[in-house]
């Protein structure tokens, strides 16, 4: 079992295409809120785990940062997540570029979404959208969307 | 995460997606897209390293920098070449009148408590089965390994989350036993290919596979190339 055995397997997975590729520009980025949205389907403790084809999201608030992994997919290293949660969601990260001035802020809700999904359209026109309005609410200008 | 970065700019969001496999990536074509030759589930690259952790970052945020969709490839791979397997030393038989893969799992548990103690539990049971069913759990899939049934086997759950609690199990009290971070996947093999328990995942699963059950509800108990 090699890693590039598991990446080979997606490589039939059907694609959505846009005809057209949106594009924003952000405010400069050391006055940006940024937030991270992951697909790895993180949620805390207490709140709803995920569903097998959940094409819902969940918030991941700011603190306290006691992520755990919904995932249901098993082709993925775990251990990376389990000794260091910024190996997927990199928010201490954030924190300390906000401290050196290279980002305005970071946000204090972020989003996870469930990234074993084989139909994507719920995603695109429901769960999507009403993440993204999520985040204008608070004021996020840049996301860093990162996957498992 | 493509579709995510596509939707969030026509909201008004700008976005940098972060791409593990690079084909997905490409055909996917977030506005700003960066291909890190990374291990899945770990798309910042290593764990406990802030630096290169901030290096993967800073490559990404250069991204909103461009004035049009931009796609980028990081200048650094991480490879797993499938050989690497955690060195954990398993504990001595206890109990000789239980199952190997039972005394095995009961036998981890101070390891796992430890683990949760330092790391809190992030992948470690509780999604389908809670610590104290793990026994159980695997109790279960050693009755479907030796025949029967799986719905009469009494799996409290979804095989596949079930098969996730064990291994998270596993892979959790691993840490407690390991004395520097693995690389990618080395959990991963050494519950599959080196614990009792691991074994018991794999007939379960084979033998679900070979009474003709729908391939949906065994195949997700592994990693799809197994």
């Amino acid at each position: 079992m090699a890693d590039s055995d598991v990446k080979a397997m997606t490589a039939g997975l059907d694609r959505i295409e846009f005809e057209e590729t949106a594009f924003t520009t952000p405010v400069p980025l050391n006055e940006a809120k940024v937030a991270i949205v992951t697909s790895a389907s993180l949620h805390h403790p207490d709140d709803e785990d995920f569903a097998p084809a959940d094409t819902g999201y969940r918030v991941l608030k700011a603190q306290p940062r006691d992520y755990v992994m919904g995932h249901w997919s098993p082709n993925f290293d775990l251990t990376g997540f389990a000794l260091d949660i910024n190996t997927v969601f990199p928010i201490d990260r954030l924190d300390e570029l906000v401290a050196n001035g290279t980002i305005g802020s970071v946000a204090d809700e972020h989003l996870a979404y469930a990234g074993n999904q084989f139909d994507l359209s719920a995603v695109r026109l429901d769960s999507g959208p009403a993440g993204a309005k999520f985040l204008k609410e608070q004021g996020v200008d840049v996301v860093i969307l990162t996957p498992v | 995460m493509s579709t995510l970065a596509h939707v969030f700019e026509a909201e008004g969001i700008a976005t940098v997606a972060l791409g593990s496999i690079k084909n997905q990536i490409e055909s996917t074509a977030p506005p700003r897209g960066l291909w890190c030759d990374f291990p899945l589930g770990r798309p910042l690259g290593v764990p406990l390293d802030p630096e290169f952790q901030h290096r993967v970052l800073s490559a990404a945020l250069e991204l909103l920098a461009s004035s049009e969709p931009v796609f980028a490839e990081y200048d650094v791979s991480i490879v797993d070449d499938g050989t690497e397997v955690m060195a954990c030393p398993l504990p001595p038989r206890h109990d000789p009148d239980a199952h190997p893969a039972i005394d095995e799992a009961n036998g981890l548990r101070p390891a796992y408590e430890r683990a949760i103690a330092k790391y809190g539990n992030r992948v470690g049971a509780g999604r389908t089965v809670e610590v104290d069913g793990i026994t159980a759990a695997i109790g279960a899939f050693i009755r479907i390994a030796d025949g029967v049934p799986w719905k009469e086997a009494g799996v409290p759950g979804i095989p596949a989350r079930v098969s996730q609690d064990i291994r998270g199990y596993y892979e959790t009290a691993a840490l407690a036993l390991s004395d520097h971070a693995p690389s990618a996947w080395a959990g991963a093999r050494w519950f599959l290919d080196h614990t009792e328990a691991g074994n018991v995942v794999m007939s379960a699963r084979q033998a679900m596979a070979d009474a003709g059950e729908k391939q949906p509800v065994w195949f997700y108990m592994a990693p799809g190339d197994r």
